[in-house]
């Protein structure tokens, strides 16, 4: 028999503390869509998208009626593109158009994809792609790119660093009538997952099947609001504890979302990815839930420590409820999206220092920071870089999504409104990093052992 | 597949009799009933055999809403507790 309190937790956990799932992506394919002639490859990676993701929206409206739980977004990912440009030659743009209307034609709001993976090199196809990415982030309306420029097996790719601080740049001036929203769909990564359901980064890598379907959870309302209940004294290992077993109960949710829906859709299954992701809405933040465990504001003395407990305990109670766990996992700390740290960086607290110390214990990295229009693209591939070494030397995934605000300084907003949220312009130091960054090259990759 | 139903809201009289009677009309049978008044709160958790083919659990929520539109109402699927509340 269900037990009442039970009954009433979850309902609570739904109404009052924002727990949904955030995303149902359905990962594609497109090996088999390439061709030497770019026309003809855009038609068939078209004719794919359209015929494998033709029901996802709506099987993922029939899962949220069937059991009363709010999905979010449905999504589609899909194989880096720069390796059909590579077969096809021409213009990459066609291809993110191509994507843009297969996907507004499915009805998905966002589609991940058009990437590249160059953290050794660049081969054929990848130049060209990356060169293409800040017009193709302009003439689309929801196709999101990313570029893998590091791992820890083969070292930072310097040379694509350059060349990412300039087109994070350009992606922002280009689109500075709307926000500099371009920026805000590009990321540029670390030790990228191949799995990850969440954008902007999502790409369908290429050692994954034909197609899967990937669900992420989220749930930081729910996380705070069981802390919120435990005594101001009660020792961290409690605190650790509680945030388990609620992640435990988020990640079943998912799982049995994922499952229901890769059955109905006839696609396997493939990971849940079990991220406590924040959202602009007021108590949907992870900054709260640090302000929670023992914190004045988000971003003073003790944060990091903080989130390491936080991001340790949400993997380890997530691992045990779903049969397969991956994508990025664990907390998301992007400015602009989340309540608590939009206040903590408008108050001065959280400075993009402590951000960056923040991201070598969490899921992802320096996310959805906005910085002064002004900035050089030295210094912002300087950012890249500075992240990319924390993911390599650290083995995890780190990302770095900068959104230069043009025309903005220091102590300015920007408001992008809906999920991105707003957020104020952040303090940059002056001083450049050029020589460092127009050396180029490649940062050896670091080494395994040893470690002190 | 069996539903959770839930009704919160201020006490008045026929809450129960107004729920039951869409789930008799939806061809649901009641398997369980709990409900308590507190301080003037009314609380009630049934949980009903729903005929998957004949009707969508969006839809009886739907229905129960408009028998007691002042009540908050919620209703789930089983499964989901199941999962959530048990390893």
């Amino acid at each position: 028999m269900i037990n009442m309190n039970d009954i009433m937790e979850t309902i609570s956990m739904i109404d009052e503390e924002n727990l949904d799932i955030r995303t149902i992506t359905m990962g594609i394919s497109l090996i088999d869509c390439a061709d030497s002639d770019i026309d003809k490859s855009c038609e068939k990676l078209y004719n794919k998208i359209v015929r494998k993701a033709e029901k996802l929206v709506e099987t993922g409206e029939y899962i949220e009626r069937k059991y009363g739980i709010p999905i979010i977004n449905k999504r589609v990912s899909v194989t880096p593109i720069a390796i059909l440009a590579g077969a096809s030659g021409g213009d990459p743009v066609k291809y993110a158009k191509t994507l843009d209307r297969a996907a507004k034609k499915v009805g998905v709001n966002f589609i991940g994809g058009y990437s590249a993976l160059v953290q050794k090199g660049f081969s054929a196809g990848d130049m060209e792609l990356i060169e293409s990415i800040p017009r193709a982030l302009s003439e689309t309306d929801i196709v999101c790119s990313s570029v893998n420029i590091g791992s820890t097996k083969a070292g930072i790719n310097m040379d694509a660093v350059k060349i990412m601080g300039q087109k994070v740049k350009e992606a922002a001036e280009m689109t500075k009538d709307k926000q500099c929203i371009g920026a805000a769909k590009l990321v540029v990564f670390c030790n990228a997952p191949e799995d990850n359901p969440f954008m902007a980064g999502a790409f369908h890598g290429i050692s994954e099947p034909d197609c899967v379907i990937n669900v992420g959870v989220s749930g930081p309302g729910v996380v705070r609001a069981a802390l919120a209940k435990m005594p101001k004294d009660a020792p961290l290992n409690d605190v650790a504890e509680t945030i388990k077993r609620i992640a435990f109960k988020i990640t079943r949710m998912g799982q049995l979302v994922g499952t229901e829906a890769s059955k109905m859709l006839g696609v396997s299954f493939g990971i849940i990815d079990l991220s406590l992701a924040p959202t602009p809405a007021v108590g949907d933040s992870v900054a709260y839930i640090l302000e929670e465990i023992g914190l004045e504001q988000c971003g003073t003395h003790g944060t990091t420590a903080a989130l390491a407990m936080l991001n340790d305990a949400v993997k380890k109670g997530g691992v045990m409820a779903s049969h397969s766990v991956g994508g990025l996992s664990g907390a998301f700390i992007p400015v602009s999206e989340d309540a608590g740290m939009i206040a903590a960086a408008e108050a001065g607290t959280l400075s993009i220092e402590k951000l960056e110390a923040m991201t070598a214990v969490c899921s992802v990295g320096l996310d959805m920071i906005i910085i002064p229009g002004d900035t050089t693209a030295e210094t912002i591939s300087a950012i890249i870089a500075d992240e990319a070494a924390i993911g390599m030397v650290n083995s995890k995934t780190t990302a770095v999504r900068l959104i230069p605000a043009i025309g903005l300084k220091e102590g300015d907003s920007l408001n992008f409104g809906g999920l991105l949220g707003r957020g104020p312009v952040m303090k940059l130091r002056k001083e450049s990093s050029a020589v460092i960054i127009n050396r180029g090259g490649r940062i050896p990759a670091p080494l395994q052992s040893l470690k002190n | 597949m069996k539903a959770v139903i839930t009704v919160i809201g201020k006490d008045t009289t026929g809450i129960l009799a107004a729920v039951s009677m869409v789930c008799a009309e939806k061809d649901c049978n009641v398997i369980d009933v709990t409900q308590s008044v507190l301080d003037g709160y009314f609380c009630m958790i049934m949980i009903i055999e729903v005929l998957e083919e004949n009707h969508e659990i969006k839809e009886i929520e739907t229905s129960i809403v408009e028998a007691v539109p002042k009540m908050v109402v919620h209703v789930m699927h089983e499964d989901i507790f199941n999962l959530m509340h048990r390893i």
